[in-house]
């Protein structure tokens, strides 16, 4: 399989959704011990409406970036089409 | 049930080919304190853990994966260029006679992982504190590894985990506090 050329605002995207998740993931740990922080959870909820935006960007550019029905399919199957994330 | 994301926590990117630093790299891909056993150990304790704490235990879980991730990256990139005699030259032709470039779970000593790096003690203040413990290790391995690699965009991506370890840390220190105060509460039924 041959590896399909990327866009440059594909590393663009990419690099965006990987700050945004960081946000994501720091925000997720720190309300698992501080469950009751209204703020943080308002910022939660909204980087996760901006992941959800970003996501479908990248995904026009790059094919699905999760499985099991959590991302759309192109044609054909495009789920196995290289870059893997440790090929980038 | 997991899901897996096409894309890495974040950016890995190298500098040049090094097999020894990939040699160094791996304890934390199968050592004592690496990732493997970080994110089997939470992800394992958490069944039995209160109620209060088990999304913590999933949630470092699943992002020590991520990790481990990371570092298989780190590792396929610095030694997928090498030569046999410069894997050699490095450390690696034990590695290199049994997996190729293959990765596997050893650490920087070539000794396999092993299930008795981890416990689960069934106490959650035992099992905390063993996991606060080892955040802290993993921490230390980090800066070690920053201090003998010359390669600036692996430290890069190695001070990101080293931080990560930190945060994790104060995580599970406030899951005690959590654990503690649920403890004192029950004192008054």
């Amino acid at each position: 399989m041959s590896t399909k050329k990327l866009p440059p605002e594909f590393y663009k995207c990419l690099e965006e959704l990987q700050a945004i998740d960081f946000a994501i993931v720091e925000l997720q740990l720190y309300l698992d011990t501080h469950p009751n922080d209204h703020e943080a959870i308002q910022q939660f909820n909204e980087l996760a409406k901006e992941r959800k935006r970003l996501k479908k960007t990248i995904e026009t550019m790059y094919g699905p970036l999760q499985q099991f029905g959590n991302s759309f399919s192109g044609y054909p199957w495009n789920w196995n089409d290289p870059p893997w994330p440790w090929q980038i | 049930m997991w899901f897996y994301e096409k894309k890495l926590q974040y950016p890995v990117k190298v500098s040049k080919c090094n097999p020894m630093l990939a040699k160094y790299l791996i304890e934390q891909y199968g050592g004592a304190d690496g990732e493997l056993a970080a994110a089997l150990r939470y992800l394992n304790q958490r069944y039995t853990i209160p109620d209060k704490v088990k999304g913590l235990l999933t949630d470092i879980g699943t992002e020590e994966f991520a990790h481990l991730e990371m570092i298989a990256t780190m590792v396929y990139k610095l030694t997928k260029d090498a030569t046999p005699e410069q894997l050699k030259a490095a450390g690696l032709g034990e590695y290199y006679a049994d997996h190729d470039k293959a990765l596997f779970y050893v650490n920087a000593a070539g000794n396999p992982w092993t299930a008795t790096y981890i416990q689960a003690k069934g106490d959650p203040i035992a099992d905390l504190y063993e996991d606060i413990a080892a955040e802290e290790k993993a921490r230390a391995t980090y800066q070690w590894l920053i201090d003998m690699s010359d390669d600036p965009d692996i430290n890069d991506a190695l001070a990101f985990l080293r931080e990560r370890e930190v945060v994790h840390s104060q995580r599970f220190r406030e899951a005690v506090e959590i654990l503690k105060e649920e403890q004192g509460k029950k004192k008054f039924f």
